[in-house]
C-alpha cells in the first residue's frame, strides 16, 4: 500500500474536461435554482432570504393582470399548437415516403423558413403587415397573434412528425391494403396510430414554443393582449418583486413537465420502431 | 394501392400509362396536403418579409407608418448620415457602432460557448449510455425553458446585489460590488448563458458517433492527449463544431430580449436598434431596411454553413 494506485489510462479521457463540464452544468442550473428558491421567499426581496412562504404565488394568483395574461397565453398556445399540428401532420404526410417530386424541397424550405429568420425580423415584418390589415378591416382581435404563433409553431410540430413517418414500416400499410382496407381505413387504423407518438411530440413542442414566445408576441399584440411572457417583460423594467419569480417557476414547471413527457414518448417511439 | 393492383392486370403499355397517371395524381394530392401549412406560413411569416422589403423603399410617415412615395432614404440612413448644418455625408457612426457591437458580441459568445460546450459535450459523449441520457436531458431542459426566464435568472446572479457579487464580497476578493449590469459584459454573459445548450447539443450529436478506435490508434502511435485532441477528435467532430457555432451565432446576432434586459437600453444591439425605429424613432423605412440587412447577414452565415457542411460531408465519405 506504499505507492498510491495510479488511475488506469483511459483513451476516452481528456484532462480537465470533466471539470469544465461540471462548471457548465453548475452555470446552467445555479441561476434557475436561485430563481426558484426565491419565489418561496417570505420577504419582499429577491436577494435576502427571510423564510419559506407561498405568499408570492398567492399574490400572482390574485393579480388580475396575471390572470388575464394567463388566459391569453393559454388560448393562444392551445389554438396555435392545435392548428399547427394538424397542418404539419398533413404536410409531413405530403413530404415523406415518396420519390422526390418537383417542388418537394421548396415545400420543405418554406415550412422550415420560420426557423431560419431571426425572430425580431419576423416580428417587425408582421407588425407592418398586420398594421395594413388593421387599417383596412378594423379587426383588432386575437386572430393576428394566433396566425403568427401558428406559423412559427408549424416547423416545430412538423419535424418530429416527419422523423416518425420516415422511420415507419411501409409493409404494415401494404398488408392493410392487401386485406382490402380502403385507403382511408388503412390511414385511420394503421398509419395514424403508428404516427401518434410523433404527433403528440410535435403538438407538445408547438405548445411550449407558443407559450414561451416573447419577441413576436410583443410586436404583434394589440392593447389588452398581454401574454405571461410579455407581461413579465413589461414588469422587468420596474422594481422586481418575487411575484415574477413565482410566475417564472410555474412556467418553468410546465416546460419541464412537457419536455420530460416528450423525452419519454420519443424514447418509447424509438424502441418500438427499432 | 388498390389502383396499382388493377393496373397490373392490364397490358404493359397501358399499365405504364396508368402508373404515370397514378403518380401524377399522387403528387397532386401531396401538394393539396401541404397547402394549408404553406398558406399559413405565406400569410404570417414569408409574405410579410416581402412587404417589409417594399416598405424599406418608401418615405417615412411623420408619426410612424409610411407615405406611399418611393424613397431611398431608409437605406441611405442605414449606412450614412447627412450633417444637418452643412449637408456633408459621412458614415452613420451610431449605426456602425451597433452593427460592430452585434457582430463582436455574437462572435465572442460563439467562441465562449464553444470553449465551454466542447469539453462538456465530450464529457457527456464518453459516459455510459444510461448517464449519457441523464446528462443530455439536463442540457435539454434549459434549452426548452423560456428565454425571458433564463435572462431574468442570470440578471439575478450578476446584478449589484446579486449572488455573484455577494459571493465575491464574502470571499473578500472584492471590496465593493462590481457593476456588470448594463455593460457589454452583461449582454455577453447573458447570451453565452442563454445559448450554451444550442452549442452543446449539435456537438454531442457528432461526438456520439466518434469512432474511438481512431483515438486508440493515435495513442498506439505515441500521440499525446493534446495531439489526439487536435489531430483526431477535432477534425472528426468539425461538422458539429460548425453546426453549433451557426446555431449560436445566428440568434445572438438577432438577439432582442437579452440585450434589452441586460443592456438596459444603453448598450443596444441590432434587434434593439430595429425596435427603436418602430417606437420612438418613428422611422419605419429605416427599421425595415435594418431588418433586411440583418436578414442578409444571417443568410450569408447560413449559406456558409450549408457549403461547409456539404464539403466536410464529402470529405468524410472520400
Amino acid at each position: 500500500m506504499a505507492d498510491t494506485p495510479r488511475k488506469p489510462f483511459s483513451i476516452r479521457q481528456q484532462s480537465g474536461f470533466g471539470t469544465i463540464a461540471a462548471i457548465c452544468f453548475l452555470a446552467l442550473y445555479a441561476p434557475i435554482i436561485v430563481l426558484v428558491v426565491y419565489s418561496f421567499n417570505s420577504g419582499n426581496s429577491i436577494a435576502i432570504w427571510e423564510g419559506f412562504s407561498w405568499r408570492w404565488y398567492e399574490a400572482a394568483w390574485a393579480n388580475d393582470r396575471v390572470k388575464d395574461a394567463t388566459i391569453v397565453s393559454l388560448k393562444l398556445a392551445v389554438s396555435a399548437s392545435l392548428i399547427a399540428t394538424v397542418v404539419a401532420t398533413m404536410a409531413a404526410l405530403a413530404t415523406t415516403r415518396t420519390e422526390p417530386f418537383r417542388g418537394m424541397t421548396a415545400i420543405y424550405a418554406a415550412i422550415n423558413q420560420p426557423l431560419m429568420v431571426p425572430e425580431i425580423v419576423t416580428a417587425v415584418a408582421l407588425l407592418i403587415f398586420f398594421a395594413i390589415i388593421k387599417v383596412h378591416t378594423g379587426y383588432q382581435g386575437l386572430g393576428y397573434l394566433i396566425a403568427a404563433h401558428t406559423a412559427f409553431c408549424i416547423p416545430f410540430a412538423y419535424l418530429p412528425i416527419r422523423a416518425r413517418l420516415e422511420n415507419m414500416d411501409l409493409s404494415l400499410e401494404r398488408a392493410a391494403a392487401d386485406l382490402y382496407a380502403s385507403p382511408w381505413q388503412a390511414f385511420r387504423y394503421v398509419t395514424l396510430p403508428l404516427m401518434a407518438p410523433g404527433i403528440m411530440a410535435g403538438a407538445m413542442l408547438a405548445f411550449v414554443i407558443s407559450l414561451d414566445d416573447v419577441v413576436i408576441t410583443e410586436f404583434v399584440k394589440s392593447g389588452g393582449q398581454d401574454t405571461l411572457p410579455t407581461y413579465m417583460l413589461g414588469q422587468l423594467r420596474r422594481i422586481i418583486s418575487p411575484e415574477i419569480n413565482a410566475i417564472s417557476t410555474v412556467l418553468l414547471a410546465i416546460s419541464i413537465t412537457v419536455v420530460t413527457v416528450f423525452f419519454v414518448l420519443s424514447r418509447r417511439g424509438n424502441k418500438s420502431s427499432g | 394501392m388498390g389502383k396499382s393492383a388493377v393496373a397490373a392486370d392490364k397490358d404493359a403499355t397501358s399499365g405504364a400509362l396508368a402508373g404515370e397517371e397514378a403518380r401524377r395524381r399522387d403528387i397532386q394530392n401531396r401538394w393539396l396536403l401541404a397547402t394549408p401549412a404553406l398558406v399559413i406560413i405565406l400569410f404570417a411569416a414569408l409574405g410579410p418579409l416581402l412587404i417589409m422589403l417594399v416598405y424599406s423603399f418608401l418615405q417615412k410617415g411623420l408619426y410612424g407608418g409610411v407615405i406611399w412615395n418611393f424613397s431611398g432614404q431608409g437605406w441611405f440612413d442605414v449606412f450614412l448620415s447627412k450633417d444637418i448644418f452643412d449637408d456633408t455625408i459621412s458614415f452613420a457612426d451610431a449605426h456602425m457602432l451597433i452593427f460592430w457591437r452585434s457582430i463582436k458580441l455574437s462572435l465572442i459568445t460563439t467562441i465562449a460557448t464553444l470553449l465551454l460546450g466542447f469539453p462538456t459535450a465530450y464529457f457527456i459523449a464518453t459516459r455510459s449510455p444510461k448517464w449519457r441520457g441523464v446528462f443530455l436531458f439536463l442540457v435539454t431542459i434549459p434549452f426548452w425553458t423560456n428565454l425571458l426566464i433564463r435572462t431574468f435568472a442570470i440578471q439575478e446572479v450578476i446584478k449589484n446585489e446579486g449572488l455573484l457579487n455577494i459571493v465575491l464580497l464574502k470571499l473578500g476578493l472584492i471590496s465593493s460590488p462590481i457593476q456588470i449590469m448594463f455593460t457589454d459584459t452583461a449582454i455577453l454573459l447573458g447570451m453565452a448563458y442563454v445559448y450554451l445548450p444550442l452549442m452543446v447539443l449539435p456537438l454531442y450529436a457528432s461526438m456520439e458517433r466518434l469512432d474511438f478506435r481512431l483515438v486508440e490508434a493515435g495513442y498506439d502511435l505515441y500521440a499525446t492527449r493534446l495531439q489526439v485532441l487536435r489531430r483526431i477528435i477535432i477534425p472528426l467532430v468539425k461538422p458539429g463544431i460548425i453546426a453549433g457555432s451557426i446555431l449560436v451565432f445566428v440568434p445572438s446576432l438577432g438577439a432582442y430580449v437579452t440585450p434589452r434586459i441586460l443592456g438596459g437600453g444603453k448598450k443596444m444591439m441590432l434587434g434593439n436598434l430595429i425596435e427603436l425605429q418602430f417606437g420612438q424613432g418613428r422611422n419605419w423605412p429605416l427599421g425595415a431596411a435594418l431588418s433586411i440587412t440583418l436578414l442578409v447577414i444571417v443568410m450569408v452565415a447560413l449559406l456558409f454553413y450549408v457549403r461547409n457542411a456539404s464539403k466536410s460531408g464529402v470529405k468524410s465519405h472520400g
